[in-house]
């Protein structure tokens, strides 16, 4: 086999296990990086319950999502969930609110310590985590129907003639463009309505802004609306693309912080820049290099043992190491955030 | 009412409530309880020293929990000699590399002038010995792993009496706060949390996944105990006159038959058990509160208080604030280590699969904010009461279901639905207790009381 089908077979390969991957996981830990970014430069603390409400927002469209199976509503090729989506978001948007209401809000009418709220974020969590176990308990669930792969890798193999196969699923496309989608409407909402302009001022300076005569109220509703829509959203995505479990939106929460961190907290652009960082280096770094190695190596060289940089267990180490690598050297994050 | 009062009138509930489920229950269960309550003081009084003296959110309890369990497992298992021989040589040159690596690094930075130059050689330096590491590092841990892995396949560790780990789990404990320190502190403390709880979940992965080092999640079992089994105690002359005459005739004055005699003495077996591990643990609890309370009163403990309360000021009195909350966080932190060897002790078994944030980290912060931040003895009460709560929230609950037959059905689905997730129960009133303290009694159950002798 010439030097250029290998190249382009490295090509395929590098998209099919690196490229597709990054950019699916990396739009949803953007979307909750937002969400996280938004309410820590609103509110001012690390919101510990973030994956909480991913987890309630996925809960809410799963039961909505059987709601309409059983009425035999269906989207045809789409998964029923995209239909569920808005009133799952309705929901959620409903729960987060009360629970400003009830909870976040006397601290912020005491000017509390941002550490106060980060430990009633803790208490908030323990609450959310349990109402999701009651209602769903714990075993996994996948509500993804419809059409699951857009480009089948034998298919690929068959079209093309190349030894690798190229998948492209239904999931990871509708990832990206919803998330494009959100970024965009987010982004035009903050820099072009009033009320947006206001979300900004606050963050940037809270005194000024309320000189000026913004509701403070008003801008904190809207940001736990947009997190929480966000959140939904970026939970159900990720429900879609892998499966739902309780237990594993906990777990995302430590590559969204470093996402929001890496990208300048307050900064919408530089949470999702971040997002997509984080996810390519998890799942570079933890990617197994050899088979690559061996198409783009001219002759016929190819490495014995298994080039990965660690193993797959160890991904949560690769965004800490971001994490802690930010911290140090640029705490302002890529996109100059602030630092609290 | 004063802090005295409140502290005896709240442990004098808890007494009560224990001796409710000896009696409702028991006494078996009684007892586990209270051992783990024990446990949890030791925990939260760890906690309390970094939260309530100092002010540090550490969100990465766990990991200190961890690192004691397995110190442990390291200290009290026997050796595996045959690992040993296999694989020790190999795993010995990949940290002969590591340390060159290091020092190398080191020389580097400090030898060459900062530029291109430095870059290049140090990233030259990095990769080198990465490669020689990993070589190294694969070739010992594939041969231990090896080594009979269904029962062993691991190092192994000294073979020492087990309540050695109670200590060594501290200092082990204390090493991994002195590197968490050197990268976290000094951050801001929302980013502090976040870095604390990211070592913590790198730490349970390492625990998983580096089975020549603690059989990751195949488990350690069968660890040694530092009191009698239960097996060899029913054998033992003075248990069993012991158990005759405390239990030797029923009501109406006739001897028991053997049946009920040898379930007698199984329950009692069990009981006495508990009870030693019982007598240790107070034993540690109490040692750690002097020590605390000591600290805390000393002028360590009010210049501790004086930089959590206004850190400015204090560095404007000369303190060393990132020094200090170095100091504070390695002493907390063994402490927390030594309640993990404690914990593994008891359990007898090294499971890092069961190591999850939520009961290793934030139940732990959940006691430590209704106890009474800054309050050591409030430390204790809040984990007595939040460890109750958490085991007996799931009977309560179970038995809460089933009062709902005026409602439902037996079989109805909702019911069998909720009887499935009874357990999650302690999870909303966990959070529930949590916010309703901090918002209506921020102080907890036995507020911090500033010494009078100022």
């Amino acid at each position: 086999m010439d030097y250029s089908t290998d190249l382009l077979n490295a090509l395929v390969l590098i998209t099919n296990y690196v490229l597709i991957p990054s950019i699916s996981y990396g739009s949803q830990l953007a979307l909750g990086a937002v969400g996280v970014t938004l309410v820590f430069g609103i509110l001012r603390f690390a919101n510990f319950a973030h994956g909480e409400v991913m987890s309630f927002g996925t809960l809410a469209t799963i039961f909505i999502t059987w709601w309409f199976q059983s009425m035999g509503i269906s989207m045809g090729p789409l998964p029923t969930a995209l239909l569920a989506l808005p009133f799952a978001i309705l929901l959620t948007a409903l729960l987060v609110v009360a629970i400003d209401k009830s909870i976040f809000s006397f601290y912020r009418i005491n000017k509390s310590r941002p550490v106060t709220f980060v430990v009633a974020s803790v208490g908030v969590m323990f609450m959310l985590n349990g109402l999701v176990r009651i209602l769903i308990g714990t075993d996994e669930r996948i509500f993804r129907d419809g059409q699951k792969f857009l480009i089948k890798a034998g298919a690929f193999k068959k079209m093309t003639g190349l030894s690798e196969g190229l998948a492209l699923k239904q999931t990871q496309v509708l990832t990206f463009i919803l998330a494009v989608i959100a970024v965009l409407a987010l982004l035009w909402f903050l820099q072009r309505t009033r009320t947006g302009k206001a979300m900004r001022a606050f963050s940037d300076n809270e005194d000024l802004a309320l000189l000026s005569g913004i509701n403070p109220e008003r801008v904190v509703l809207v940001t736990w609306i947009i997190a929480a829509s966000l959140a939904t959203l970026a939970g159900v995505l990720y429900g879609l693309d892998k499966s739902f479990k309780p237990l594993v939106y906990f777990h995302l929460l430590l590559p969204i912080f470093a996402a929001a961190i890496v990208g300048g907290i307050g900064q919408p652009l530089g949470a999702i820049l971040g997002g997509y960082g984080v996810a390519f280096s998890e799942i570079s770094a933890t990617y197994d290099f050899k088979k690559f190695i061996k198409y783009i190596s001219p002759g016929d060289f190819a490495p014995e043992s298994m080039i990965q940089f660690l193993t797959t267990e160890y991904k949560f180490a690769v965004s800490f190491l971001i994490l802690v690598l930010v911290l140090l050297v640029r705490p302002t994050g890529i996109l100059r955030g602030k630092v609290l | 009412m004063t802090n005295s009062k409140r502290a005896i009138i709240s442990f004098s509930i808890m007494a009560l409530l224990l001796v409710m489920v000896g009696y409702g229950q028991a006494w078996n269960v009684a007892l586990a309880i209270l051992n783990l309550c024990l446990i949890s003081a030791v925990m939260s009084m760890g906690l309390n020293m970094q939260w309530g003296y100092a002010g540090l959110f550490n969100a990465g309890v766990m990991a200190s929990t961890a690192i004691g369990g397995l110190t442990a497992v390291l200290i009290s298992y026997a050796p595996v000699s045959k690992a040993w021989s296999v694989g020790g040589s190999s795993l010995l040159a990949a940290i002969i590399s590591l340390l060159i690596t290091i020092t190398a690094g080191i020389l580097v930075w400090k030898k060459i002038a900062k530029g291109r130059k430095r870059t290049w050689s140090m990233t030259a330096v990095v990769l080198i010995g990465y490669l020689f590491m990993r070589f190294f590092y694969e070739q010992g841990t594939y041969a231990i792993e090896a080594v009979d892995p269904a029962k062993t396949g691991f190092l192994g560790g000294l073979g020492l009496p087990i309540l050695f780990s109670w200590l060594a789990g501290g200092v082990a404990a204390a090493g991994l706060a002195w590197l968490i320190g050197r990268i976290a502190l000094g951050l801001r403390s929302d980013y502090f949390a976040i870095a604390t709880l990211g070592i913590s979940e790198i730490m349970i992965s390492i625990l998983k996944n580096e089975d020549w080092l603690s059989r990751g999640v195949k488990n350690v079992t069968g660890l040694k105990r530092p009191v009698p089994y239960e097996v060899d105690l029913q054998q033992t002359e003075w248990f069993i006159n012991l158990v005759k005459w405390f239990y030797g005739t029923a009501d109406d004055g006739s001897a028991l038959s053997a049946d009920v005699m040898r379930e007698v003495m199984q329950l009692s077996a069990g009981v006495v058990v508990k009870l030693c591990y019982t007598a240790l643990f107070v034993l540690v609890v109490l040692i750690i509160l002097g020590l605390a309370t000591r600290a805390l009163n000393s002028p360590w403990g009010r210049m501790m208080r004086a930089i959590r309360d206004n850190e400015t000021a204090a560095s404007a009195m000369g303190k060393d604030i990132t020094s200090r909350h170095r100091q504070v966080f390695i002493i907390g932190s063994a402490v927390i280590g030594i309640s993990g060897a404690m914990l593994t002790t008891l359990d007898g078994q090294f499971t890092p699969g069961s190591y999850i944030p939520l009961r290793f980290t934030f139940l732990i912060w959940v006691m430590v904010i209704i106890g009474g931040s800054g309050n050591n003895l409030g430390s204790i009460i809040g984990a007595f009461i939040t460890w109750f709560v958490w085991i007996e929230a799931e009977p309560a609950s179970l038995w809460l279901v089933g009062n709902l037959d005026i409602f439902l059905e037996e079989t109805s689905p909702l019911r069998l639905h909720l009887q499935d997730v009874a357990p999650h129960m302690r999870m909303i009133l966990m959070g529930l207790i949590l916010v309703l303290v901090l918002r209506f009694s921020p102080k907890g159950i036995l507020p911090e009381k500033a010494p009078d002798h100022y």
